[in-house]
């Protein structure tokens, strides 16, 4: 359960809001200032390595029919898919890059190694996500719409499942991400335009027209007699990368200590009250070098939330200055190891699947500062959940 | 990824696409690039062969084009060309020196260090032959016509030789010098560029006739000083490339003898507001409707209130849907006050003005 001792912050005043503000402010513009030749060279440097390690590892499994080469060429080549992923692809949309002014480098146009077109997920996470993190009824992030993950979201018997669905979301998950921008919820009220629904439907099926025309056909039919070994292991590295991208994403906002929003949170939030709602609704886990790297340094999270479009490789020195902020302010930062994390992740899904009276009562775990301005709204004052779509998909309406 | 852009051979693009089934979403070229640099069309690039001090302030840069460049560019044509410094490329375009279609598979550009251009000081003083840079496919209309006018005259001044040099030398090349007058300024005698072909040329050519302006000594050349250099200037059509204010009177005096269109001018600066006012005329896309707007007003902004249908998302600086590329002129970025005046750069619309007039491409 998604569970913070709310006392923890409502200790902070509106200047003192406004002061972590501007101090995040500055972390940012020295980042900015600062970024430069080293920067590039390593972005450069990891994109070397992963179009090499695809390289290698396709070439490894034309030897497939020998276990050892099947294993060597499956595990470099899910590497190379989580690295394009995560530290190339999701950072590289997230215009970490474009400072460079390099075209072939570029959020506008870069394309990623998975079935959901770029179009669509730069809007459902760019924008809905990061702008409404962890608001409920906002960010389709929470429970993905499939699972149930704040108590503030109704309980429904179909939430019985969700040790089954959580399942399956792991091992499926580049399906699920596929699929995100459509919006379910929307679907499921009748409120999504039939037209924008096709027309994003037909981006979707081109793009995964094309990776599966590559994973499953084409490499495996190269290989001749050997084909079903290349198939295999080319689903065993997509399979490899969906579990391990699943387990980064829900360990970044789903562990024990990071909070959900209601929307009166959103009404008049300033630019340093957005910075706070990152900090608080985002957790971090502890790991290796490689670890941060293979996970495209979002164990980093809450540095990632606050500047989001500040290049990947700078976070773990963000992560100093941020993690001295919160403690000087007595602000909860929340980070551990990857499994300990992912274990609370793992309890919450289980607990919620359950009624409410069934498990043992945590506090609510919505911030505060939105109940602070006195009564709850009625429904028709309420600002309306997010429904806008992406230029390319919304041009079809 | 975008799709290649600049391949034009149908086979070539057959290859690529078949290619493209085992690279998806990537192209075959961003593979082959990491074999040799210039082995990719995703867009064009260049090496660095050669760079020939012509003057203590001039280089000329020798430019090996990789694959996608076509040879067949206009004398008098100029190049984008972005190069990286610190991270970050930065695209100016200078004049194509070398003729079209010499061999060796090579183009060159010339380029003056001047005083606030801190990309040309770079690229006369900094950059190491093997460097690898963009490039934009050569374009402008000041170019030499096919067979050249019977008499010419060039009114070059500085820098502004370079495009000139091209035709010079297709010109000679083709053995095809018509009656050509050249009148260069420079500051000085070491301040002239290619000071040495041109001498031999006009001793070898006895159809081009070389006038060299001395600006430190002798002062700048005016208009009205054209009928003691070039006596028969009315019946000449004529070519001008240099300072702006040289250009100003060159068209003022073309135009108050009703010869405005014997001249073909090229300018090199671009008029940006020098004193950081922010504000100006809006271009939205090359082309496109242009709109005054007010320095408070972001360009995400003005563009929605004059019906342009832009992305947006965040609309705070954070998403980057809202990016487009700027075409020309200067923008301001009011969450950290840098400006940015680089054609091709991706700017943030939702947080940024104009500086003056600009275009964005849309």
């Amino acid at each position: 359960m998604a569970f913070s001792d709310v006392r923890e912050y409502t200790h902070l005043t509106d200047e003192e809001v406004e002061a972590i503000g501007r101090e995040l402010d500055q972390i940012r513009k020295e980042i900015e200032e600062s970024r430069g030749q080293a920067d590039r060279d390593y972005i450069l440097r990891i994109i070397k390595i992963q179009r090499r390690l695809a390289a290698a590892g396709r070439i490894t499994l034309f030897a497939s029919f020998f276990p050892p080469a099947w294993l060597l060429g499956t595990v470099m080549l899910g590497s190379a898919k989580i690295l394009e992923n995560i530290e190339i692809g999701h950072n590289t949309m997230h215009g970490q890059w474009d400072w460079m002014n390099d075209p072939e480098i570029h959020s506008s146009n870069w394309e990623w190694d998975t079935t959901q077109p770029a179009e669509q997920w730069k809007h459902s996470h760019n924008y809905i996500h990061h702008q409404f993190t962890n608001v409920i009824g906002h960010d389709n992030d929470i429970g993905y719409g499939i699972l149930r993950m704040t108590r503030d979201q109704k309980w429904h018997p179909v939430n019985l499942g969700q040790p089954v669905y959580n399942a399956l979301l792991a091992l499926f998950f580049e399906w699920g991400v596929a699929l995100h921008d459509l919006d379910i919820g929307a679907i499921r009220k009748g409120e999504k335009n039939p037209k924008v629904l096709k027309r994003q439907l037909k981006q979707i099926y081109k793009k995964v027209g094309k990776q599966a025309l590559k994973d499953y056909i084409v490499y495996p039919a190269l290989t001749g007699p050997f084909w079903l070994r290349t198939l295999t292991a080319n689903a065993t590295a997509n399979l490899m990368r969906n579990v391990w991208a699943y387990l980064v994403i829900f360990c970044g906002h789903f562990p024990d200590g990071a909070v959900h929003f209601t929307e009166e949170e959103l009404e008049d939030e300033t630019r340093a009250e957005w910075y706070l709602r990152q900090m608080l609704g985002s957790a971090n886990f502890e790991g290796s070098k490689l670890t941060h790297l293979m996970s495209g340094q979002l164990g980093y999270q809450i540095e990632h939330h606050l500047f989001p479009d500040l290049p990947s490789n700078r976070y773990a020195e963000v992560a100093v200055k941020v993690k001295d902020l919160c403690k000087r302010y007595d602000i909860p930062y929340t980070t551990g190891p990857l499994g300990r994390q992912y274990m609370q992740v793992l309890r919450t899904i289980m607990k919620l699947s359950l009624p409410d009276k069934l498990t043992s009562h945590d506090p609510p775990p919505t911030a505060p500062r939105g109940e602070q301005r006195g009564r709850r709204l009625k429904d028709e004052e309420r600002p309306r959940a997010r429904s806008e779509l992406g230029h390319w998909s919304s041009s079809a309406a | 990824m975008a799709e290649p852009l600049i391949e034009k051979s149908t086979l070539l693009k057959r290859v690529r696409t078949a290619g493209k089934a085992l690279t998806t979403p990537l192209s075959p070229d961003d593979y082959l690039k990491l074999l040799n640099p210039l082995w990719t069309a995703r867009e064009l690039r260049g090496r660095i062969e050669e760079v020939i001090p012509e003057t203590d302030r001039a280089s000329t840069i020798v430019i090996r084009p990789g694959w996608g460049w076509r040879f067949d560019h206009q004398p008098g044509q100029y190049i984008g060309i972005g190069v990286e410094v610190d991270g970050k490329f930065h695209w100016r375009s200078y004049s194509l020196s070398s003729e079209p279609t010499r061999s060796g598979g090579t183009v060159s550009i010339t380029v003056k260090a001047m005083p606030e251009g801190f990309l040309s000081d770079h690229l006369v003083n900094g950059v190491k032959p093997g460097t690898i840079v963009r490039l934009a496919a050569p374009q402008g209309n000041f170019i030499l016509p096919d067979p050249p006018p019977a008499k010419m005259l060039f009114l070059v001044g500085g820098s502004g030789v370079t495009p000139v040099m091209s035709m010079l030398r297709t010109m000679a090349r083709r053995q095809s010098m018509p009656d050509v007058v050249m009148a260069y300024s420079a500051l000085h005698e070491d301040d002239m560029m290619f000071r040495a072909e041109l001498r031999s040329l006009s001793e070898e050519q006895d159809a081009f006739t070389l006038y060299e302006r001395f600006t430190e000594a002798d002062g700048i050349l005016t208009p009205d000083q054209l009928d003691d250099v070039c006596p028969d200037w009315k019946e000449r059509e004529t070519w001008a490339c240099g300072p702006a204010p040289m250009l100003d009177a060159t068209i003022e005096h073309y135009e108050e003898h009703d010869l405005r269109d014997h001249l073909h001018v090229e300018r090199f600066t671009l008029n940006l507001d020098a004193d950081g006012e922010t504000g100006g005329t809006v271009t939205f896309g090359v082309d496109g409707p242009s709109f005054e707007v007010d320095g408070a007003t972001t360009l995400l902004e003005a563009g929605e209130a004059n019906g342009i249908n832009m992305l947006f998302g965040c609309r705070m600086g954070i998403c980057h849907t809202c990016d487009v590329p700027l075409a020309e002129g200067k923008v301001r970025d009011l969450r950290s006050g840098e400006e940015h005046d680089n054609p091709q750069q991706y700017i943030q619309t939702c947080i940024c003005v104009p500086v003056g007039d600009c275009t964005l491409e849309l």
